[in-house]
């Protein structure tokens, strides 16, 4: 079953076409890695993805509903974790999960049942008092993510959620993407670090608007005569 | 020549910086390499003058950070983590405003920065603020670079930058070297780490080890093992299982499994994944990258 299904996106900006007839789609539970150089118009088609923008043509169906007519049950159906901190720094950690439950259109008992799930996966029942700004990077990044997946949603889309991280910070991050997915939740991500992109089901590759690749990482490297994926990518998107 | 000895940092509580001390020699592209909160960004701001340290020196080719604040900022190309240049001014005004608060042309230094500044010039009357991740990197360094610095201090330049743009962006680095430039970088990646001269490695506060790239990856007393199997997700858990790794973590399309024991042979590896129901097993000794000497060194 496809959670998402893109068929012919253009998006335009004035005489700019940030997408060029994009077509996919993405199958539940399925970890899809969206790749691309910068200003490939990645940005753009996630925003459109998730009904933050309205497509110029063609017909994007995300969890069932068109983003073009139906934005708010989109918007109701996913997650959404973005480049910069999705989290509020002035306010602590239960009451981010306050927040975004709420937004969510949670109960509060639900959010109450809920915040203690995930103080206690991420650890961070001692912690539940403190400012979101005094935490590090990896936590930050872990509670985004949690929080983001607070109303368990049908697809959660990850902007670059790695960015700047160090190795071993990164790897605990993708074990709950891992996660995730084996509960049913399909993950829908953009990294610049190549070695994440073997991490995903499937991933695509955009260039200047197009997808110029799309498949299992394997069969990409393969069919090109790539060593790895950073080798691949830097072949067909320079 | 740079000298850093034995400084310390506290915030409160927190020490960020613990005796730290170490040595950049002239002309060095020396790496900075450690997770978040590790201390590299108050050790950056302490070495360009920007903090002072709670006690120990730090000094650039005689000049003390604290005394000579001012001399030494003359000789200093600094590009923070963050983008900071004026989002309002347009490339070619920012280009103008760095050079003229150094005492410099644009054109005397013009050399230094062509070949960065070469991708950016056609976009010369753009607001700063509209330029692409890539490009704001680019203008960054060549607003650090423009008044010939002795020293060029580079907090994380490619986060959130792309793989193609990454690799020119060090290829220009390469370039800035030969001018005589010398270049302290931080980043967290580590095939980046690899490109440098020497690296040092920095956790808590502490350096852990420095050394050239090469030296670190031979020096690994572990052994490294590339493992794949049918279900990818579930074998680093497993193979943290055995008994003697070390570590075991998803690297690229297969997972490092870091062993001790030089005993350890790939088939008794693989006998025991297949104990644990693993199906289409391959197990392939390897030699070690950087990355898996960050993991290993984090790890103990």
């Amino acid at each position: 079953m496809d959670i998402i299904n893109v068929k012919d996106l253009v998006m335009k900006f004035g005489d700019f076409t940030a997408n060029d007839h994009l077509t996919f789609s993405v199958k539940k539970g399925e970890i899809f890695g969206f790749l691309g150089a910068n200003g490939a118009g990645k940005t753009t088609a996630m925003k459109i993805l998730c009904g933050l923008l309205k497509p110029s043509s063609g017909c994007v169906v995300v969890a069932g509903y068109n983003v073009a007519s139906h934005p708010e049950k989109v918007k109701r159906n996913i997650g959404y974790m973005s480049q910069k901190f999705s989290l509020n720094d002035d306010l602590t950690v239960a009451e981010n999960i306050l927040v975004y439950g709420a937004i969510y259109g949670l109960s509060r008992a639900e959010i109450a049942r809920r915040t203690e799930a995930v103080l206690e996966k991420l650890e961070l029942t001692q912690m539940r008092r403190r400012l979101v700004r005094t935490l590090s990077l990896g936590w930050k990044q872990k509670l985004a993510f949690s929080v983001a997946t607070i109303h368990r949603p049908s697809v959660v889309f990850l902007d670059e959620p790695t960015s700047g991280v160090d190795p071993v910070t990164r790897r605990r991050f993708w074990e709950l993407i891992y996660e995730a997915a084996e509960n049913g939740i399909t993950v829908f991500v953009s990294t610049h670090y190549m070695d994440e992109a073997e991490y995903c089901d499937r991933i695509s590759i955009m260039n200047r608007g197009q997808i110029i690749a799309l498949d299992r990482p394997r069969q990409l490297k393969q069919v090109h005569g790539a060593e790895s994926m950073n080798e691949l990518f830097i072949l067909l998107a320079r | 020549m740079i000298r850093i000895a034995n400084v310390c940092k506290s915030f409160g509580a927190v020490q960020a910086l613990n005796d730290v001390s170490f040595e950049v020699k002239e002309n060095e592209l020396f790496g900075l390499i450690g997770p978040d909160g590790a201390g590299k960004s108050t050790l950056f701001r302490i070495l360009i003058s920007l903090m002072t340290p709670d006690s120990g020196t730090v000094a650039l080719w005689g000049l003390d950070a604290v005394r000579d604040y001012k001399a030494v900022r003359k000789i200093i190309g600094y590009m923070p983590g963050k983008f900071s240049l004026y989002e309002d001014l347009t490339v070619e005004e920012n280009l103008q405003f760095f050079a003229s608060v150094f005492g410099v042309t644009v054109e005397e230094n013009y050399h230094l920065i062509e070949e960065v500044y070469s991708h950016i010039a056609p976009f010369r009357k753009r607001p700063a603020g509209k330029l692409s991740g890539g490009m704001k990197q680019k203008l960054a360094l060549s607003c650090a670079l423009i008044h010939k610095p002795r020293l060029l201090a580079l907090d994380e330049p490619t986060t959130g930058v792309d793989a193609v743009s990454r690799k020119e962006f060090w290829e220009n680095l390469g370039a800035i070297r030969q001018a005589g430039v010398t270049t302290i970088v931080a980043t967290p990646y580590m095939d980046e780490a690899a490109l440098c001269d020497r690296i040092a490695f920095i956790n808590k506060g502490r350096i852990l080890s420095i050394d050239t790239p090469q030296n670190i990856v031979e020096r690994t007393t572990q052994r490294i093992f590339a493992i794949r199997a049918a279900n990818m997700r579930t074998l680093p858990a497993l193979c943290r299982s055995l008994p003697e790794a070390i570590a075991a973590y998803s690297f690229g399309d297969s997972v490092h499994l870091a062993v001790n024991s030089h005993h350890t042979e790939a088939d008794g590896i693989r006998q025991q994944l297949t104990r644990l129901s693993c199906e289409k097993i391959t197990v392939e000794p390897i030699a070690p990258t950087i990355e898996d000497c960050f993991i290993i060194t984090a790890k103990n």
